[in-house]
């Protein structure tokens, strides 16, 4: 990593910078596709429940088939952070490929 | 919160929903092991998250469910105008750390918050801010568990302790296992989880009262009455529902208060720090002021319509606390299904908060208290392990506080003093530090540890009756501000009559010396003109201003 226009120097901070070399932060996995797959199991739970709501749950919502829509709306929010992960995978945060100061 | 009056009626389906998260967020904590080797993955998730992650882990690590329930709270008792702790009280200063300070934090590399204190000043100032900041963390961390716990008593009659120890132990796992990059990533999966379970709330109470005008038209009624649909038309006397003035509100909220807890908060700002350029690193904060602009939709408009449907919200006790508005609601309006995500959501958004304090907590004192005065030139793999210990440690503290945070009547006041003993005078010192390169090490450690000494005098002499105000929120703002003010006589005062520090000492710490690199480990497309963070801020500041405009 290109050190132009360094600050201060600090022994502690030195030796923290000098073990980023051997960081396997690159190795972590991408949260878009945890957080696709919780919300797409959400929707298709809460779905279901929505398509077999009864009268009284209906009313208790204000008449609003809540668990339909919220279902829904969760299964489309879960696909569709599939979906960009798929379009615009991570690009790795391998600290080596970084270009050195532009 | 007692008796069986909030009991929700919970059914298997809602059980498995909960039980899935719980699922989901330990497995982000095992498979977040394989990204930690050094040290710096454990504590700064190797300085390699991309903007939108850390954005969103630095809003989530303040939406803690004290923060929604508190909200939801104070919109039930206060009306609109409790969007000033959003608009006036948080925005102004999330864009003023990423776009002026930031560069100053990430531009060192230094680990922590106070390790800038040790680069800028001098030892005995680090030390000090180190400390204070280890014991806020685990006595937050304990408000947290012990408000969790309430919560799940009251909703699901779950005995307190059991709450307690499951609630720990969730945190401690994912943490200990998956480091910072475990707790951010469940930040962000938190952040969504919270939403989730508050929209339907919001919509259905929204139906419920008639939209937004039937709302507006409902509130009028109330006891808040009229005033309690405006936010700035009645500030200029103390004659509104908050009691206070436009000049508090703007100096007192939106400066000191707001200021000292956004921009010196390393729970907050730890998160930017792990970011992966200085760019992802300015942009964090002002990424995170987007949602903050719209959570008030999902906490002030639930607290209003609680106040309107909830027959007696207000009491002094019970069940029918301002701070059940939200639960009272979920009972109210939500079948099962959603009922199970609303309850996962509020769970999540406690798990959010204790998390945020239990990450800073590992790293100042592994970073600032342990390598730097107790065990120095160890192994980076003593650090990693002294980091895992840690978080043992304040979960297991967390545990003990949380038995001392059920001692007092209400939480929120007590947080709130907190944050105007650490947090004003720790903001001073850094603003007259960043900007002033003449203040000396001696001035930081004395406008340091008076201005603390000031504040906590204040509270202590208001709690023992011999001061007198109106409320605790006052006297968190006059502490607050008289914390400041002392800070910077101090400094004033101190610097002249001490040596300075050389100039090369201070290049990447203060501003016009220099050594600051804006365009550091530049990626692609960081370039792009939507990617400014001066752009960004300046947007999110001016969307701030304008959505006050309906209200008022």
């Amino acid at each position: 990593m290109s050190n132009d226009g360094q600050p201060a120097q600090d022994p502690l901070i030195d030796e923290a910078q000098a073990e980023q070399r051997r960081s396997a932060a690159a190795r972590l996995f991408d949260i878009r596709r945890v957080i696709g797959g919780l919300f797409v199991a959400y929707g298709v739970i809460v779905t279901l429940i929505g398509i077999f709501d009864s009268r009284a749950e209906i009313d208790k919502a204000e008449g609003v088939r809540i668990n339909l829509w919220a279902g829904l709306a969760m299964l489309v929010f879960g696909l569709l952070m599939l979906l960009w992960q798929w379009l615009r995978p991570a690009e790795a945060p391998d600290p080596n490929e970084r270009q050195p100061d532009a | 919160m007692d008796g069986d009056g909030l009991r929700l009626n919970m059914n298997g389906l809602d059980y498995l929903i909960l039980a899935l998260y719980f699922v989901t967020v330990l497995g982000v904590g095992f498979a977040a092991r394989r990204a930690i080797r050094t040290s710096v993955d454990f504590f700064l998730s190797g300085r390699s998250l991309p903007a939108w992650v850390t954005g969103l882990a630095f809003v989530s690590a303040n939406l803690g469910a004290l923060e929604i329930i508190g909200m939801a709270a104070n919109g039930a008792q206060y009306g609109v105008m409790t969007v000033h702790y959003y608009w006036i009280g948080a925005v102004p200063a999330m864009v003023f750390l990423g776009i002026v300070m930031m560069p100053f934090y990430y531009g060192s590399k230094v680990r922590s918050v106070p390790e800038y204190l040790r680069l800028r000043f001098n030892r005995p100032t680090h030390l000090l801010n180190a400390i204070s900041f280890a014991v806020a963390q685990v006595l937050i961390a304990g408000v947290n568990l012990y408000a969790l716990a309430l919560v799940m008593q009251a909703l699901l009659g779950w005995p307190l302790w059991t709450a307690i120890v499951v609630g720990a132990a969730i945190v401690l796992a994912y943490i200990t296992i998956g480091g910072l990059s475990g707790a951010i990533y469940n930040e962000v999966l938190q952040f969504f989880v919270i939403l989730a379970g508050l929209i339907p709330v919001t919509v259905i109470g929204l139906v419920k009262v008639g939209g937004w005008n039937g709302l507006m038209d409902a509130v009028g009624d109330t006891k808040l009455g009229e005033a309690g649909l405006h936010a700035w038309q009645d500030t200029g006397s103390t004659a509104n529902p908050l009691g206070a003035h436009w000049i508090g509100i703007v100096f007192g909220l939106g400066f000191v208060l707001s200021f000292g807890y956004w921009t010196t908060n390393f729970a907050e700002v730890q998160r930017a720090l792990s970011a992966k350029n200085m760019s992802a690193a300015r942009r964090t904060p002002i990424i995170a002021a987007y949602p903050k602009l719209f959570i008030p939709l999902v906490t002030v408009i639930p607290g209003l319509v609680a106040l309107v449907t909830v027959k007696g919200l207000g009491a002094e006790s019970g069940d029918l606390q301002y701070n059940n508005a939200i639960p009272l609601l979920m009972r109210d309006l939500l079948p099962n299904g959603v009922l199970g995500v609303a309850v996962t959501g509020l769970l999540a958004s406690f798990m959010a908060g204790m998390a945020a304090n239990v990450s800073g907590f590992n790293t100042v004192f592994t970073y600032d208290i342990w390598q730097a005065y107790i065990r120095r030139d160890r192994s980076d793999e003593h650090y990693l392990r002294v980091g895992r210990w840690a978080t043992v440690a304040a979960v297991v503290i967390g545990i003990g506080t949380a038995f001392i945070a059920a001692g007092f009547s209400n939480i929120m006041n007590y947080i709130q003093a907190l944050f105007s003993v650490f947090n004003a005078p720790l903001f001073a010192t850094f603003i007259i530090g960043m900007f002033w390169k003449r203040m000396s090490a001696l001035a930081g450690f004395w406008s340091l540890l008076l201005g603390t000494l000031v504040s906590l005098s204040l509270y202590l002499l208001y709690k023992g009756g011999v001061v007198d105000f109106n409320s605790d929120l006052e006297e968190s703002f006059w502490g607050a501000g008289l914390a400041f003010v002392t800070a910077v006589v101090v400094a004033v005062i101190v610097t002249p009559l001490t040596a300075p520090k050389r100039d090369e000492e201070l290049r990447g710490l203060v501003y016009g010396m220099g050594g600051v690199d804006l365009k550091g480990d530049v990626l692609a497309g960081d370039a792009a003109w939507y990617r400014s963070p001066v752009l960004l801020g300046l947007i999110a500041v001016a969307l701030a201003a304008l959505f006050y405009i309906p209200v008022f």
